[in-house]
C-alpha cells in the first residue's frame, strides 16, 4: 500500500495558523482592526486575512500611524493597496497629535517621532473603540517579543504586562476582556524574518520599492546609513553621499536605516538574509539601540 | 520542509541555556550584533564567560533576578526543518509555564546532569511532559565532560530513568549523551563516546518523523467562522471556516453536524488559492456542504460513524494557573474548548497530584497555583469531546476565570 505523506511545510503550517488567529478573532471580537504600514510583515498579515474569510472580503479595518516621516514610497503602496482591496483604512496622524497638544514634539538632530507614535496609536484605538488590534510583530525580531503572547492583553492604558501574561495554551485564545481594554494580536508571531521574504516569494506578493537596492543620498550616523529628507535633521559633519542601498524594516526616514546592498529581486533579498549575521532591527532602528531593554519600555506603554 | 516545534526543560545548572545558545550559535540563528550585546552585558557583570541565557532571558525582570519567569519562543532552521523552541523555566513555581510549552511541542528535552542522575525536577519534568501528551521525549544527559565521557555513568542515568519513566506511558524515550558546553553530540557526533553509536542530538531532531503524530484517523473539524460574503458573484455562499483537529475530510464524503445529529455531503474544500482534494490538520479550510443545515460557531463536522463525545460532564486533569484564585467544588469558570465557549462548575475534586512523586492526594480540597488534580466538571452547554491522548485538539480545554478574565487552568480530557 503506498503511504501517504501528510508532512505540511513550514509556510503552510504557519499560513493556517494566521488565518485560524485571524478567524478566532474576527468571530470573538466586535471591532477589530489590522494596522497596516505598508511595511513588509503588515502586506504579509494582509494577504492572510484575505485568505482567511475568501470569497468575502476582510471584515475589519485598516490602521495606520502615520508619523508624517515616512518613506513617500510606502504611504502610496499602502494607499493603493487598501483601494484595490475595497478596505477602509483608518489614518491615525502623530501631526494631529502634537497640533492638539496630547503630545509635544522632540528637537535636535537625533529628534524621532518614534516614541510619540504610542500616544497616537492608543488614542486611534480608543477613538474607533477597536477591541482587537493585529499587529505584524514576530517573536524573533527583538528578545522582549520573544515573551508575548499571541493574544497580548491590553488594560485601559493601553499597557503590557510582561510579567502577568495570560498563559496560552494548544490553539486556544483568551478573548475574554472588559470594555476599555483591548488585545494586540499577532499572527505572525512564530515566523522569522525569512519565513516572511520565502512566503512574499511564493506568494508573489509585491511590495514597496524600497525594499529593493536604489540609488540613494544618505549619511552615516552611528554606523547607520540614513537617509537625506525634509523631516531628518542632519549636522553638517554628516556628509551625504551616494550609495547603492536597500532597507530591511521600513519605519520613520529619521531613525530607519538602509543597508549597502546590490539585492534587486526577492531572491536576492532571500539569499542576502540567509547569509547576513546582523538582525533586522539591530542593523537598521535607531529607536531599539536606546537601551537593552528599549522595546520591553516601550511596549510596556502600548508600543506596537 | 516542515516544522518541529519542541520545549527544553531544565534550569540554568543543568546548562539548559548553554544547550540552547549552542543549537542556535551552531545553526547561524543567533547574530553578531546580538552576540555582541550579550558579551558586553556579561562583561559588565563580571562573568567570566559569554552567558548564553542572555540571549532567552529578555525581560528586565528576569535578567535582574538571573531567572527564566516565562516561556521564551526561539527559532531556528537547518536545511531539513525550521525549528521553535519553546524554552521554559525548570524550577516547580513555573509548572504552568512547563505545561503551556509543552502544550504546543512535538517533542521535549529534559535535561539531566550527569553528575547529578535524575532528580527530583527530572521526574516531575517526565510526568509533565507525559500528561501533555508530548510525543517524543528526548533525555539529553548533559556535563558527559564532567564524568569522564563514562558510558557506565549514562547506562546509571538510562536505566534509573527508564524504570520510573514506565509508570508513565511515555511514548516515544531516547537517550543521549552530551556536553552543552564543549558540543559533544550535538550538532555532530563526539569523538570522546565512541561506546555512544546514536544519532547526535540535532540530527535526533532533524529527522524525528512527527507527521504520525497529528490524529489523521478520526475526522474532526470543529467551526470556527461561517464565511458568507453577501456580494453578487459568491450570492448563495455558505462555507464553514476552520482549522482540522483530526482525520482527512475529502469532498463527496458523508460527514455530520454536531450537535444536530443531521447528515450530508462534503460538497467542496475551498481555499483563497482554489479548492483541495484533502484537508487534514493543521489545515485552515472552508468546507462548504451539499445540504443546508444551521451551523454556527462552535458546532463539530465529524464522520457519522466516527463522533465525538457528545458531554455535559467531563472528567479531566487540570493544571490550576491562577495566582490567587483557588480551584475546588463549586468554583464557576468559562470554559474555551476547540471554538465553543461555555460556563462550566466543578463538581467534584478527586484528587491532588504531587507532581515530584506522582502521590495522590485524595483529602485535597482545592488546587493552588502550579497544582494538577482530577476534577469532574459540568458544563452548561454539551461539548463534543475525545480523549486527551486520543487528541490534543479535541481534548484539551482552558478555563478562565470570570471575574478577572485571566487563563486559570488548562485541562485534559479523560
Amino acid at each position: 500500500m503506498l503511504q501517504h505523506d501528510y508532512t505540511t511545510s513550514q509556510l503552510d503550517v504557519l499560513e493556517a495558523e494566521a488565518i485560524h488567529i485571524m478567524r478566532e478573532v474576527a468571530a470573538e471580537f466586535e471591532r477589530p482592526c489590522l494596522l497596516f504600514s505598508g511595511g513588509k510583515d503588515s502586506i504579509v498579515m494582509l494577504r492572510i486575512a484575505e485568505k482567511a474569510f475568501w470569497p468575502a472580503p476582510i471584515p475589519f479595518p485598516l490602521m495606520h500611524v502615520d508619523t508624517g516621516h515616512n518613506f513617500p514610497e510606502v504611504i502610496e503602496f499602502r494607499d493603493r493597496r487598501s483601494a484595490e482591496l475595497g478596505a477602509r483604512l483608518v489614518v491615525a496622524s502623530v501631526q494631529d497629535s502634537i497640533d492638539a497638544g496630547r503630545v509635544v514634539e522632540e528637537t535636535g538632530r537625533r529628534a524621532s517621532r518614534n516614541r510619540l507614535q504610542t500616544t497616537t496609536l492608543l488614542d486611534g484605538i480608543e477613538d474607533n473603540e477597536f477591541d482587537a488590534v493585529f499587529g505584524g510583530a514576530r517573536r524573533d525580531e527583538e528578545k522582549a517579543r520573544a515573551k508575548e503572547r499571541v493574544f497580548s492583553f491590553r488594560d485601559d492604558f493601553g499597557q503590557w504586562d510582561p510579567k502577568n501574561q495570560r498563559p496560552e495554551l494548544w490553539n486556544l485564545y483568551n478573548a475574554k476582556i472588559r470594555k476599555g481594554e483591548h488585545i494586540r494580536v499577532f499572527p505572525l508571531s512564530n515566523w522569522t524574518e525569512l519565513d516572511v521574504w520565502d512566503y512574499i516569494r511564493r506568494e508573489g506578493i509585491e511590495i514597496p520599492s524600497i525594499y529593493f537596492a536604489h540609488t540613494r543620498r544618505v549619511f552615516e550616523r552611528d554606523g547607520m546609513l540614513l537617509p537625506e529628507g525634509d523631516v531628518v535633521v542632519r549636522g553638517d559633519d554628516e556628509p551625504l553621499f551616494e550609495s547603492t542601498v536597500r532597507y530591511r524594516t521600513v519605519g520613520d526616514m529619521t531613525c530607519t536605516g538602509a543597508v549597502s546592498s546590490t539585492a534587486a529581486t526577492v531572491d536576492e533579498i532571500i539569499a542576502e538574509i540567509a547569509a547576513t549575521r546582523i538582525t533586522e532591527r539591530g542593523a537598521t532602528r535607531a529607536d531599539d539601540r536606546a537601551s537593552e531593554a528599549a522595546m520591553e519600555d516601550r511596549k510596556k506603554e502600548g508600543y506596537f | 520542509m516542515d516544522i518541529l516545534r519542541f520545549a527544553t526543560a531544565g534550569s540554568v545548572d543543568d546548562g539548559k541555556s548553554t544547550l540552547i545558545g549552542r543549537l542556535l550559535f551552531d545553526s547561524k540563528a543567533i547574530f553578531e550584533d546580538q552576540l555582541e550585546a550579550v558579551e558586553r552585558t556579561s562583561r559588565d557583570r563580571g562573568t567570566e564567560y559569554t552567558d548564553l541565557s542572555l540571549l532567552t532571558d529578555g525581560l528586565r525582570a528576569e535578567r535582574e533576578q538571573g531567572i527564566t519567569i516565562d516561556v521564551a519562543y526561539r527559532y531556528f532552521a537547518t536545511p531539513k526543518r525550521k525549528f521553535i523552541i519553546a524554552d521554559t523555566p525548570g524550577h516547580i513555581q513555573y509548572t504552568r509555564n512547563m505545561v503551556t510549552g509543552a502544550s504546543t511541542a512535538d517533542l521535549a528535552i529534559i535535561l539531566i546532569d550527569a553528575r547529578k542522575g535524575v532528580l527530583e525536577q527530572s521526574r516531575r519534568h517526565a510526568f509533565l511532559t507525559t500528561l501533555l501528551r508530548v510525543p517524543h521525549l528526548v533525555v539529553a544527559i548533559n556535563k558527559m565532560d564532567l564524568v569522564e565521557y563514562a558510558e557506565e555513568r549514562f547506562e546509571e542515568i538510562r536505566e534509573e530513568f527508564t524504570q520510573f519513566a514506565s509508570k508513565l506511558n511515555a511514548s516515544d524515550l531516547s537517550f543521549i549523551p552530551i556536553s552543552a558546553l564543549h558540543g559533544d553530540n550535538v550538532v555532530s557526533r563526539s569523538e570522546n563516546m565512541p561506546w555512544y553509536q546514536g544519532p547526535s542530538l540535532l540530527h535526533h531532531l532533524e529527522h524525528v518523523h512527527i507527521a504520525s503524530d497529528r490524529n489523521m484517523v478520526d475526522v474532526r473539524f470543529p467551526v470556527q467562522y461561517v464565511i458568507r460574503p453577501h456580494k453578487t458573484e459568491f450570492h448563495d455562499y455558505r462555507g464553514y471556516a476552520g482549522q482540522v483537529a483530526g482525520g482527512v475530510l475529502k469532498p463527496g464524503d458523508d460527514v455530520m453536524h454536531l450537535p444536530s445529529g443531521l447528515t450530508t455531503k462534503i460538497a467542496s474544500i475551498d481555499t483563497f488559492d482554489g479548492p483541495v482534494t484533502e484537508a487534514f490538520a493543521p489545515m485552515s479550510v472552508t468546507l462548504r456542504l451539499e445540504d443546508h443545515i444551521d451551523i454556527s460557531r462552535g458546532d463539530m463536522i465529524c464522520r457519522p460513524n466516527n463522533q465525538p463525545r457528545v458531554a455535559q460532564e467531563i472528567e479531566a486533569m487540570v493544571c490550576w494557573m491562577a495566582d490567587i484564585a483557588k480551584l475546588a467544588p463549586r468554583t464557576k469558570l468559562t470554559i474555551k474548548h476547540t471554538t465553543r465557549t461555555a460556563r462550566a462548575l466543578v463538581k467534584d475534586l478527586h484528587y491532588r497530584l504531587d507532581v515530584n512523586t506522582l502521590h495522590r492526594d485524595e483529602t485535597a480540597t482545592s488546587l493552588s497555583l502550579n497544582e494538577i488534580g482530577r476534577v469532574s466538571l459540568r458544563i452548561t452547554q454539551p461539548l463534543f469531546v475525545d480523549d486527551y491522548a486520543r487528541n490534543r485538539l479535541t481534548g484539551g480545554f482552558i478555563l478562565i476565570d470570570e471575574a478577572t478574565n485571566s487563563t486559570v487552568g488548562a485541562g485534559m480530557i479523560l
